[in-house]
């Protein structure tokens, strides 16, 4: 078989194999394996998870109030996604209500983490796709001043600024020693921009580093650390004390000024950094409208973010609407019911898991994780040497969640094409303005360009609600409202014997949620299904295709030896690989979901 | 010809009077006096870097995460001009076969003079299929890399103990670095994740004074892991008052008090969160109301509640300086009833089943 006709797209596997493995610049381990035909134009995309932890395993037996720790963990890049998921579904289960300064908190932590780890994602996983860093070193800085100062106010611009940048790169590259830039595509004419903008791009390539460390500092604030800051079932752990004795050992007035101080730096470097490169760079890739939006133009999906009113996770309250849109309909947006035992449903047709009946999906409260490594008989190598899969035996350890039944597209794009069909204003008129100032028509925005496009006008919107939850914030605590946590119901002695919860969270990269059972106090089965299950998820039973094998199709490679077209399309994801962690209990009977995040 | 860290300053406009400044500093805050500076400015003028390969394995990126919030130095200036990064999945440009190519250039040129640095650990169980970058098991790729490498950094608690993934029943096998590799140096610098500095740190001392750190009886370097995040909490003066949060968010909460009855574990922590703090300086988790963790420690996952508080230290104050850990700890058992004692009894279990090191969490007995 080599032609397979799914969701309108065509897979073709006759023409030439390439591998890529690892993809780098993504968090945890990835491998596609695509068929070019004689033009070099991909004609069939095999996404493989190669990587599985077992998280959800080992949460049964503990403390619902310590779940937040463990999953926390599966991701360290997105940190803290899974924390609020796992406090929320744990507050779900046992009916707590968090106070609003602990909704407001969090708010302004997520929202945090959206605006420092979009802008991780463009500058240092994904900016390499486009950016040829050795082009810089023939750049004249005085003409890269004028580009930089002719889309910006940003003050670092000046002659001399870039200069001194491309004297540091050419001293490194006279070294010899390469560092992170060796072997890297240099020079390949899928290669757009000018030496000016790439020499703008890499200084801010530099300037992004330094600069991202500042933006997380509200995350230690509240939270102690960051990567991996602390959370409570509850609330928020940090109490609030502005003006009473021993105000200096909670969060004090020093710390919501440079709270303050840090959003303004935020927004400032967002607007006048970020957006100015993204649309600079982006008017130089407009071939890239075309190629990349798989499965965005037809299903998409987002559960909704960023509660404005406390406990209340419906479209009343949340600032980023939920909903499904399906076939491209986007007169039609549908909601979504995490309960629903036929909406969220993961399959294993070709994972490596095992179900009793693989023909079915399951809803995640009775998700099963069996591992079950096994490789087709068209694989090319060994178990533990493995050069080709077989796509059409199990080749993955993500598994395939699908929504009644369909494979959507989630992340940055699916939560704006969602809000913009909802009807979002702010989000229509970010998205209008974009789309004018690139001169493209709305159908730009199903496409590579548009996801990556997509995920900056996120984090410029995320920017700017810190600073409208850091208002809020202030405002409350006007009010002579100090309380970050409620612990009416901390003590376990205040449990049922038996409970289930699940809550969503809308993660940097999409959709996640967590689903979990309370059974005499303790975790009884515990569940995620995470953004990167739902695009890099494999086949399902009925050969339909996810998100990221869909976005690959039909691109044409200038030359498959050098993947950059794959790393563009894939990277515009942004993946997550580490959370693929399913459940299984010590005897054998019973697991969990897979995820990536 | 070769750049030095130094040549790359002064090309950055940084003047020799702030390079001498910048070396006395570091060597002040490594605990070295004038000679150490002196030290440091000869090595940053005279040394090529140090190459560097950096593997991942079951992990969740948060030591990469933590390194590149580093503040003093830059992650861009160690990246750029003290190590050279010849291969990280994470951060590096090339991808396929072109990244497994610059590793095996690294391997062959620099053999037996490169850093082997590790994040995430390999699982064993099922021929190591859990985790096959490359198509292959990882800890093949590990053990290919640590034979050339002229020393190992484990990076994290994932490298250094297991962490999470290893935590009971740890279905992979998921295995700690240096019971994989057992004839080169290891340094362990656990933490979940490391604090960033304390990860440049290492580095910098490295390449600095072309040795490895003291390591302690753990594998740990001395300079940050020597001392409990106890011994230098800045709310320790409440936990000799006797001054403790009873409950999150209570009237103690709201005057900084110790945190020790909701759980905290930094008596039994080794790690410079009370010292060093967390990026730049801002906070550490005791600092913004929440308990340690102890993240830094073998097991700490499997080492009862993270709010349950511990037993074995002696707790002065209003219980008076005789009173014990175990005297409260009974009182709030009494308190908490038949939950917490079936807890206690799981605990004591996977107690038992743990190797045990120096300064475990003591479990309560029943």
């Amino acid at each position: 078989m080599a032609i397979l006709q799914t969701q309108g797209f065509t897979l073709d596997n006759s023409g030439k194999r390439i591998v890529v493995d690892p993809i780098t610049r993504i968090e945890g381990h990835l491998r596609i394996e695509v068929n070019v035909d004689k033009d070099n134009v991909i004609r069939n995309a095999v996404s493989t998870g190669t990587m599985w932890r077992g998280l959800e395993v080992i949460l049964k037996g503990r403390d619902p109030r310590d779940a937040w720790a463990f999953v926390e963990r599966i991701c360290g890049v997105c940190t803290g996604v899974h924390a609020l998921a796992s406090v929320r579904s744990v507050e779900d289960a046992l009916a707590i209500k968090i106070p609003k300064n602990a909704n407001i908190i969090r708010n302004l932590m997520h929202s945090t983490l959206y605006a420092q780890d979009h802008l991780v994602h463009f500058y240092h996983l994904h900016a390499l796709d486009w950016v040829d860093v050795v082009s810089a070193l023939k750049a004249d800085p005085k003409k890269t001043s004028e580009l930089a100062q002719s889309i910006s106010p940003w003050p670092n611009s000046s002659p001399g600024y870039f200069r001194e940048v491309q004297n540091r790169l050419k001293k490194f590259v006279e070294g010899g020693q390469l560092g992170i830039f060796a072997n890297g595509y240099w020079g390949s004419p899928a290669y757009k921009l000018p030496p000016e903008a790439n020499l703008m791009a890499v200084t801010h390539y530099l300037e992004a580093l330094d600069f991202q460390k500042e933006i997380v500092k509200i995350q230690t604030i509240f939270g102690g650390k960051n990567p991996h800051p602390n959370w409570l079932v509850g609330g928020m752990p940090c109490s609030l004390n502005v003006g009473d004795t021993g105000a200096v050992g909670a969060i004090n007035m020093t710390q919501l000024n440079m709270i303050g101080d840090i959003i303004n730096r935020t927004i400032d470097f967002i607007d006048q950094v970020y957006i100015p490169d993204l649309l600079a760079i982006a008017g130089f890739y407009k071939d890239w409208a075309k190629w990349g939006g798989g499965l965005s133009g037809q299903n998409v999906m987002s559960y909704g973010e960023f509660p404005d009113i406390a406990n209340d996770y419906s479209n009343r309250s949340m600032l980023l609407p939920s909903g499904v849109i399906l076939g491209g309909d986007l007169k039609n947006v549908q909601d979504v019911d995490l309960k629903d035992p036929g909406q969220v449903q993961e399959w294993v047709t070709h994972s490596w898991y095992k179900y009793s009946q693989e023909q079915n999906g399951l809803h995640p409260f009775d998700g099963v994780t069996d591992p079950n490594f096994v490789l087709g008989p068209n694989t090319k190598g060994t178990r533990t040497n493995i050069e080709n899969l077989d796509e059409n035996a199990k080749y993955s350890w993500v598994k395939s969640p699908r929504w009644k039944g369909n494979a959507v597209e989630v992340g940055p794009l699916a939560r704006y094409v969602v809000a913009y069909a909802r009807g979002n204003k702010e989000i229509q008129e970010q998205v209008n303005g974009a789309l004018k100032a690139l001169d493209v028509p709305i159908g730009a925005l199903f496409s590579t360009l548009g996801r990556t496009a997509a995920r900056g006008l996120e984090c410029q919107w995320a920017a700017h609600k810190m600073k409208y939850f850091y208002d809020q914030l202030l405002a409350n605590i006007k009010t002579g409202d100090l309380a970050t946590a409620n612990i009416e119901k901390w003590e376990p002695t205040s449990w049922p014997s038996e409970a289930k919860g699940v809550a969503p969270c809308e993660a940097p990269r999409g959709s996640l949620a967590h689903w979990v059972k309370i059974k005499n106090t303790r975790i009884d089965s515990y569940q995620c299904v995470v953004p990167t299950t739902w695009n890099a998820g494999p086949r399902d039973q009925k050969g339909q295709i996810g998100a990221y094998e869909a976005a690959l199709l039909n691109t044409p490679m200038v030359n498959p030896a050098q993947p950059l077209e794959i790393l563009r399309t894939i990277h515009s994801f942004d993946p997550c690989l580490a959370c693929a962690t399913h459940v299984m209990s010590p005897e054998g009977e019973e697991l969990v979901s897979v995820k990536v995040c | 010809m070769i750049e030095t860290y130094y040549s790359l300053m002064r090309k950055q406009g940084i003047s020799r009077r702030s390079f001498l400044k910048f070396c006395s500093l570091t060597a002040a805050s490594l605990g070295l006096g004038d000679a150490g500076a002196q030290q440091i400015a000869q090595a940053m003028q005279t040394k090529p870097r140090t190459p560097v390969v950096w593997l991942h394995g079951l992990e969740c990126t948060c030591c990469s995460e933590s390194f590149i919030r580093s503040a003093h130095p830059l992650a861009k200036d160690v990246v750029l001009s003290m190590i050279s990064l010849d291969y990280d999945d994470t951060l590096m440009a090339a991808a396929g076969h072109q990244a497994e190519e610059a590793l095996e250039q690294t391997i062959a040129k620099y053999k037996g003079n490169y850093i082997l640095a590790v994040e995430g650990n390999p699982p064993l169980a099922d021929d190591g299929v859990y985790c096959i970058p490359g198509g292959k098991p990882f800890v093949d790729k590990l053990r290919r890399v640590a034979k050339d490498a002229k020393a190992i950094v484990s990076w994290g608690s994932c490298a250094s103990w297991g962490c999470v993934q290893a935590a009971k029943p740890n279905p992979t096998r998921a295995t700690p670095v240096h019971k994989v590799i057992t004839d080169k140096p290891i340094i362990k610098v656990p933490g979940c994740p490391p604090i960033a500095e304390v990860m440049t740190g290492v580095v910098t001392y490295i390449l600095t004074f072309d040795r490895l750190p003291d390591l302690d009886a753990q594998g740990r370097p001395k300079m940050f892991y020597s001392q409990r995040v106890h011994d230098k909490c800045y709310r320790r003066p409440h936990f000799d008052a006797g001054q403790f949060v009873e409950h999150f968010d209570d009237a103690g909460a709201r005057m900084g008090y110790c945190l020790y009855k909701v759980g905290c574990k930094g008596p039994v922590t080794y790690n410079a969160c009370s010292t060093v703090r967390w990026n730049e300086g801002t906070s550490f988790p005791i600092q913004s109301g929440h308990g340690c963790i102890g993240c830094s420690e073998d097991d700490f996952w499997d080492k009862g509640s993270f709010y349950d508080h511990l037993t074995t230290i002696k707790a002065p104050g209003n219980l008076g300086i005789e009173g014990t850990a175990d005297r409260i700890g009974l009182t709030a058992l009494a308190a908490a009833g038949a939950a917490i004692a079936a807890h206690a009894a799981v605990s004591a279990i996977k107690q038992a089943r743990s190797k045990s090191g120096n300064d475990k969490l003591s479990e309560v007995e029943k």
